[in-house]
């Protein structure tokens, strides 16, 4: 199963394996992740799951539909080149040994 | 000092309730009263993802039971409460008596069901509130199935997308004069009526289900113009209760729901409630929101709350809908709305419909239209 590290806000890390199939932020609430609110359920309806990855790991995942970029203009962190909704990622290999920044709410 | 807390209820506002108690270093005991023998699940995706078979049981989970083991959270997924003792501060199940200092009642709401006399001697009628209903109601949307859908609410339109989408044919009924009547405003409704149409749904407004008969296997039901369909199965979306039986067997006010203060508290000081059953003042109304942001928010405030914050609830109403490859989503209350504009979004086939009520913008439904819908979040400080 591949293993993801989420960096919280103050920089303390927390290490999970993560179920292929499974959305990131499905990952980060089993596992408690604090600051994946997550209100919609992962519709992409609300952006309350943002994260941001890296660059290597953002060209690498599918991309961005026109809806949750539109949504990543209105998140309550302010976004950043690799901004994401977890609730659109899916787990799979790629995210074998990723590092997933929880962007610090302002 | 407060040692225990019980929740009747393991929806979301009962798990929000649990969840923030411990965030908030609550230390004594927590114990969650379910009555479907399930884990803690999600209800909006019964009538979309789950219904289609895109989203299995094991995800609509929340948490897995490590999350409350680890927390300490005890839930008892099959325990209905059957009395509240306010006396000696107990819930009684089935299985014994459940002490409390606290108690918060997240106990939702139940759908309303069509009139016995019509209902009667039929099998293949169902609701949507539940996975058992989801579970029940799966195998017979199939392709070329014949489905009746009473009412042209947001789950009765949800039903009929899910169903298009499987193949099985649709006749949507609403009694009122149009669909969405209650909820939004025409323009809306037209989008909806458009779009469903265009998917083969028959929508028939201003007619309502005046009686079911068995026939064979099927169902012959009869329509206010008198008109029949033969159908295989009834699927009725006609509105939701809450449930407050509980609360008023034991005394407790109710008011078109549970009836709580601004800090979510009921007429008993020890017991509170949150989400779909209860029933506070807002915007000079009683008011229930059916909303799972709601849900949310007012359960963690009863939880802070309890634990001494004081802290008084202003809902963030903001829902969301999905059909097809449709996204609805709507921020604000449109209550008592005097007039209500159109304007196209930026994407193509988007579009935003913005609610007035003297000149002030109260609420909108945006449909593709993410940009407008955030936009208008802020706007409304949501």
């Amino acid at each position: 199963m591949p293993e993801i590290t989420f960096i919280l806000p103050a920089g303390k890390e927390q290490t999970c394996t993560a179920r292929e199939g499974l959305s990131l932020m499905e990952v980060a609430l089993q596992n408690g992740v604090p600051g994946i609110i997550a209100e919609c359920n992962g519709s992409a309806a609300c952006a309350t799951c943002h994260i941001i990855v890296d660059d290597a790991l953002a060209s690498t995942l599918d991309p961005i539909s026109e809806h949750e970029n539109d949504m990543l203009d209105f998140t309550a962190a302010p976004r950043a080149p690799g901004s994401r909704l977890s609730c659109q990622i899916k787990v799979d290999g790629r995210l074998d040994g990723a590092a997933i920044r929880i962007p610090a709410e302002m | 000092m407060i040692k225990r807390i019980v929740i009747v209820g393991a929806g979301q506002a009962g798990l929000a309730a649990a969840t923030k108690l411990r965030q908030e270093g609550f230390q004594g005991a927590i114990t969650m009263l379910g009555d479907e023998g399930a884990m803690p699940y999600q209800r909006p995706p019964l009538s979309k993802a789950y219904l289609l078979g895109k989203l299995e049981a094991e995800r609509l989970s929340f948490r897995n039971s490590d999350f409350f083991y680890l927390r300490n959270i005890g839930i008892c997924q099959n325990e209905p409460a059957l009395e509240i003792d306010r006396v000696t501060k107990g819930v009684v199940t089935a299985h014994g008596r459940h002490l409390y200092d606290h108690l918060i009642l997240a106990t939702g709401a139940g759908p309303i069901k069509l009139p016995a006399s019509m209902a009667e001697g039929i099998d293949n009628i169902f609701y949507l509130r539940n996975k058992a209903d989801a579970d029940r109601l799966r195998p017979i949307l199939r392709e070329g199935a014949q489905l009746l859908v009473v009412g042209g609410g947001y789950i009765g339109l949800e039903v009929a997308a899910a169903s298009r989408q499987v193949g099985a044919q649709v006749t949507l009924v609403e009694m009122a004069p149009r669909i969405l009547n209650r909820v939004a405003a025409e323009p809306t409704a037209s989008y909806f009526r458009r779009l469903h149409s265009s998917q083969g749904v028959d929508i028939r407004e201003g007619i309502g289900l005046t009686g079911l008969k068995p026939d064979g296997a099927a169902i012959t039901a009869t329509l206010a113009d008198e008109s029949t369909l033969t159908i295989d199965a009834v699927v009725v979306g006609i509105g939701v209760r809450p449930n407050v039986g509980l609360a008023e067997a034991v005394g407790l006010a109710t008011d078109g729901g549970i009836l709580v203060d601004e800090f979510g508290r009921t007429s008993d000081p020890s017991i509170w409630a949150a989400g779909d059953c209860a029933s506070f003042s807002y915007q000079g109304e009683m008011t229930r929101i059916e909303s799972v942001p709601h849900a949310i928010d007012q359960a963690e405030h009863v939880a802070r709350n309890i634990l001494g914050a004081e802290l008084p609830y202003r809902p963030r109403p903001w829902f969301w809908s999905h059909q097809y490859s449709t996204k609805l989503q709507i921020a604000g209350f449109n209550r008592g709305y005097d007039r209500a504009t159109v304007s196209q979004g930026i994407a193509e086939g988007s579009m935003t419909v913005s609610y007035f009520r003297e000149e002030r913008l109260i609420a909108v439904d945006c449909l593709n239209d993410a940009r407008s819908f955030m936009l208008a979040k802020r706007q409304l400080g949501l």
